[in-house]
């Protein structure tokens, strides 16, 4: 899809949610949910006596499973998958450049994924909770994240090209 | 016109509507972010490599579609910019997680968001960057009495860049829209000279 269509289409999904619940969109505080359910179930006491995993419990006896932000990235993974069979771009692979093994792509993934976790939960929120719903919001914390990221990508672009070609 | 948005904060459904409704308004975001090619990694990267700027373009043309709308929306007095949750504003750990988070996004390949996507469409390398964010928000709920100092620095208020500057609402608006078509521009050219090749 043209990018400028598609940009114009989440926006408006970003504006219908601000206009229907008073938030934007988000992403990251659905992981958030689901490390305090798991850390509460199996361990209840540490995750109370944790007050970052404790900002995520909630009231006793509700669950931290009913988060907005996790029913909407439920949603996320939906509409994702029904736009790509759409287009038939589901299939099972690993994106990566011809010159990189799979086994080195997926742990390249999986330490960006970590990176991603750190910088996502010190800047309370990534690209969506921050950089698009901070930016159509003008808040002055996310504009400065959002320079930060670009900033942060380009420097380090050109170390980390042998995985694309 | 009466004041009535948002609609959530006015009373108007419940908490259960609204999980409902963010199921809803997920799949809006996730057919984009898949339509505009975001479940695939190396179209992210290629942001950074300049050879294709679409999450610029998709991004900041999302910005501008969604600042227009609560700007108008409150102009008429319909929807209420002031119940609207803003993140609250700690300048020096959002600078630096920016920062590591752009590292990130290099080296994994995705953002939250679209690993989510890609993890749907059947990428393997999203499927694992989503467990590495399991991984790293684990270890940092497991860090955090140590980064908590940090975390919390800052007054923590939702600030604004027309409140923090003194500039009229409207005229950061424009200032925006104007940078965001000054930067389309140069994104075509941009691309025309880092073109991939075989392009």
């Amino acid at each position: 899809m043209n990018p400028y269509l598609a940009g114009i289409g989440l926006g408006l999904v970003l504006l219908a949610a601000f206009v229907l619940v008073g938030r934007g969109l988000g992403a990251t505080g659905a992981f958030n949910a689901v490390i305090a359910w798991a850390v509460s179930t199996v361990a209840p006491e540490h995750a109370r006596n944790n007050e970052f995993i404790a900002g995520y419990l909630g009231d006793e006896g509700t669950s931290p499973l009913k988060s907005w932000l996790l029913f909407e990235v439920a949603g996320l993974f939906a509409g994702a998958m029904f736009s790509g069979l759409l287009a038939g771009r589901v299939r099972v692979t690993t994106e990566k450049g011809p010159r990189v093994s799979v086994r080195v792509r997926l742990a390249m993934a999986f330490a960006g994924g970590v990176l991603m976790a750190f910088g996502a939960a010190l800047a309370r929120g990534c690209t969506s909770g921050q950089a698009l719903t901070g930016g159509a919001l003008l808040n002055l914390g996310s504009w400065a994240f959002m320079l930060m990221v670009f900033a942060g990508a380009y420097a380090v672009a050109y170390f980390f090209r042998w995985q694309w070609r | 016109m009466a004041m009535m948005a948002p609609f959530f904060k006015y009373g108007m459904f419940g908490d259960e509507a609204s999980l409902v409704l963010a199921f809803l308004i997920g799949i809006g975001f996730g057919f984009f972010l898949e339509r505009a090619g975001f479940g695939s990694a190396r179209k992210l990267v290629s942001q950074f490599y300049l050879n294709d700027l679409a999450v610029f373009k998709v991004m900041f043309t999302a910005i501008v579609t969604a600042m227009l709308g609560v700007t108008y929306l409150g102009w008429i007095g319909w929807l209420d910019l002031s119940l609207v949750y803003l993140v609250p504003t700690h300048l020096a750990p959002q600078v630096v997680g920016g920062l590591i988070l752009g590292v990130g996004f290099v080296i994994g390949g995705y953002c939250p968001g679209t690993s989510v996507a890609a993890t749907a469409t059947g990428r393997l390398d999203g499927l694992i960057y989503v467990l590495g964010i399991f991984a790293g928000m684990f270890a940092f709920a497991e860090l955090y009495p140590l980064l908590k100092g940090f975390y919390l620095s800052g007054d923590g208020v939702g600030l604004t860049i027309p409140g923090t500057f003194g500039l009229p609402y409207g005229v950061v608006v424009f200032a925006v829209v104007l940078m965001a078509v000054g930067g389309f521009y140069g994104a075509g050219l941009l691309e025309k000279k880092f073109a991939a090749p075989g392009e």
